[in-house]
């Protein structure tokens, strides 16, 4: 295998002595499409703002390990040459598009700055590939919407005009923070399978983070799936989906709605226990009080990542040989 | 007959759209009438765009309202009764779709809780802390989180946040504008079932706005779907699913996403440009999409047809469209 886009080793992100992101290790190849999954808070958009280095306060800083891209570490360079690499090098669809869409400044605007910058069009051209970068997304009318703020967009539609945004700057790499959540399934189709031809046009690479695990099953090469600020299972997407080695992932699975087999007005299956916080970390294992396997060893020892039918998992009793 | 606890009547909403169109206007809802019993929970789903959260807004007053009616209880909210639209206001919460610009950003999510407590008046004083804590568990946020902005909070933590301080008021009609799209399966699985509880327990309507069919289908006992502003087709959530009547409704079921990793993309579900609502096709506004569209649906606005608890607008018979669309949801 030729050598990867993007190396993540043992990224730390931390809020004074919280540790959100705790040592995680993951490699992007070129063209390829990593699935970020995970719950809610174990630390997924801290790590890829962290990849970004755009964190959201002063207070959350990257703390240790390494980001190489290229011959740079992205943990370790100075700001003035991030500056360069953000947009082009790497680009950002942000969970919040609301708040990281400028309120003031027209949608189309927005659009043909990156175009201008990154691709050296003039106003005029940069405005018109705004417009066709806009259709692509799925807006309506887009010439006429370009002149929009905002504001006057629908949630889904500010989420495709962020994905706009940030495919104006040509990334080689592209971090998609739950870009789909606020589309119907037919525009949520189109706007993966826009990604899908950008990545066979020009080998672009995504990390895509999902809560819809169809929407990982549709689009994901491999898939890292993390729990409280570590990553406990990662490798092949039929695999994982498969024949999930760690408890947290079969739980995941299992807890898709519509997966169940239950009926209208039923209640929706769910892993008994609430997920840890930052401070309040439990020894050994951070998953071990929800987990059916958990043992004396998983209440003291904290597993190391290893490798395991051609995958990497950190547990101490992983779900080999058995039949989900 | 107790008359229904949510009533809407041919409810119209358009945006003036600025920069250089001012005399366009965004025709965002064209004609929604809709009923909600108590204790009913309605699921609206719909393309981006169509006009699902500007009718969500409408109904509590949020949005101002071009044409229509909407009764709240019995009393009427919209027009110049202030009466109305307090008492709808006392009984109803709106679970904001962003979740982020629904907290204010300066105070901590127990500040915010405290606050609609507060306001209501119904808790005492010197219970508002155990309440805000109570409400906090329930939507799964551990007690730690109390003191932080939204800032502070992931995407999904923040949501939950929101629902809380929905139910704060113990509202009757909660009307849920994708409350649980930022959440993992297992809190979302959580909240579902919470929602479920509460319907049981306290008869809470619902309008639950989502564009996950597979929860819509587990939470909602109705479901319409809008296109372009107008419900297209309405009716008991597992009758419409498995055998949608509406071309787009049709689309949307095929186009869900599955779990198997070998089954591809769906090819494109809906070729062809996305009509506007700044300038409405004539006829119905589907037509330009339509695989199945006739010479009559160009120039005419198909009426609603109702059949049983069915509500259809197309003019296509049920089995044209059940047998152009072979997928069911099922896995
Ligand atoms: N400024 C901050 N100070 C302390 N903790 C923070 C701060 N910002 C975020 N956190 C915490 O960091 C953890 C990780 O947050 P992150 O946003 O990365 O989660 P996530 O995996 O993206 O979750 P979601 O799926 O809900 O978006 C959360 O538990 C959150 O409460
Ligand atoms: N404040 C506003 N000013 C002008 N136009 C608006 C405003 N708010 C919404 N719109 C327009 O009204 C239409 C309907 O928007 P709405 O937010 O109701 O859609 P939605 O169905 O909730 O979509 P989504 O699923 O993407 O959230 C869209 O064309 C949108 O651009
Ligand atoms: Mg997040
Ligand atoms: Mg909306």
């Amino acid at each position: 295998m030729s050598a990867p886009l993007l190396s993540v080793r043992d990224l730390r992100v931390s809020a004074g002595p919280l540790d959100l992101v705790d040592g995680i290790s993951f490699d992007l190849g070129q063209g390829e499409i990593l699935g970020l999954v995970g719950e809610s808070g174990s630390g997924k958009t801290m790590a890829c703002r962290a990849l970004m280095r755009l964190l959201p306060s002063r207070q959350v800083a990257v703390t240790g390990g390494r980001i190489l891209l290229g011959d740079d570490d992205l943990a370790a360079l100075p700001e003035a040459d991030m500056r360069r690499l953000r947009g082009h090098a790497l680009g950002m669809v942000f969970q919040n598009p609301a708040s990281h869409l400028d309120p003031v400044m027209r949608i189309g605007d927005q659009i043909a700055e990156g175009l201008r910058l990154h691709r050296g069009l003039d106003r005029k051209a940069a405005w018109a590939a705004a417009i066709d970068l806009l259709a692509q997304v799925g807006i309506p009318d887009p010439a006429r919407r370009a002149r929009n703020y905002p504001h006057e967009f629908s949630g889904g539609m500010r989420q495709r005009a962020m994905i706009a945004v940030a495919l104006s700057c040509d990334p080689g790499i592209l971090i998609a923070d739950e870009p789909t959540t606020a589309l119907d399934v037919t525009v949520q189709a189109q706007i993966l399978r826009l990604l899908l031809a950008l990545r066979e046009a020009r080998g672009l690479a995504i990390v895509l983070i999902s809560h819809d695990l169809g929407v990982i099953a549709q689009t994901c090469d491999r898939i890292a799936v993390m729990y409280a600020g570590r990553i406990v299972e990662q490798g092949a997407k039929t695999d994982i989906l498969r024949r999930p080695l760690h408890p947290y992932t079969q739980g995941l699975i299992r807890c898709q709605p519509g997966e169940d087999g239950g009926g209208p007005g039923l209640p929706l299956p769910t892993i008994a226990g609430q997920p840890p916080s930052a401070g309040e970390m439990p020894a050994g294992c951070r998953f071990h009080p929800r987990c059916p396997r958990a043992s004396e060893t998983c209440r003291r020892e904290m597993p190391a990542p290893h490798a395991l039918e051609g995958r990497i998992v950190a547990c101490h009793h992983p779900l080999t040989g058995e039949v989900p | 007959m107790t008359p229904p606890l949510l009533e809407v009547d041919d409810l119209v909403v358009h945006y003036p759209a600025g920069g250089m169109l001012r005399r366009r206007e965004v025709q965002a809802v064209n004609g929604v009438s809709l009923r909600l019993e108590p204790g009913e929970t309605l699921g609206l789903v719909g393309e981006s765009g169509s006009g699902k959260s500007t009718l969500g807004r409408a109904l509590l007053g949020l949005t101002p309202v071009t044409a229509g009616h909407v009764g709240f209880d019995g009393k009427r909210v919209s027009g110049r009764d202030r009466a109305g639209l307090a008492h709808l206001r006392r009984n109803a919460a709106m679970i904001f779709q962003d979740p982020f610009n629904a907290l204010n950003p300066r105070q901590t999510i127990a500040t915010s809780i405290a606050e609609v407590l507060r306001v209501k008046g119904e808790v005492p004083p010197a219970e508002v802390p155990a309440r805000v804590a109570a409400l906090l568990d329930l939507v799964g946020l551990r007690p730690d989180l109390a003191g932080r902005k939204p800032h502070a909070l992931s995407g999904g933590q923040c949501q939950r946040a929101g629902i809380a301080r929905a139910l704060a008021i113990e509202p009757r009609l909660v009307i849920a504008d994708e409350c649980v799209a930022a959440l993992d399966v297992s809190i979302q699985g959580q909240i579902i079932n919470l929602l479920i509880e509460l319907k049981a327990r306290m008869g809470l309507a619902m309008i639950f706005i989502a564009h996950d069919l597979a929860i819509v289908r587990r939470l909602c006992d109705r479901v319409a779907v809008m296109y372009l502003g107008r419900i297209v087709e309405e009716g008991p959530t597992e009758a419409v699913f498995s055998s949608p009547r509406h071309p787009y409704t049709a689309a949307l079921v095929a186009a869900i996403p599955s779990l198997d990793p070998a089954r591809p993309l769906p090819a494109d579900p809906l070729p062809g440009e996305p009509p506007s609502p700044l300038a409405l096709p004539p006829g119905c506004a589907f037509h330009p999409r339509c695989r199945l569209a006739r010479p009559e649906c160009r120039e005419m606005a198909p009426p609603a047809r109702h059949d049983g608890e069915r509500i259809t607008a197309c003019v296509l018979s049920p089995d044209e469209i059940t047998t152009t669309q072979p997928r069911s949801m099922e896995p």
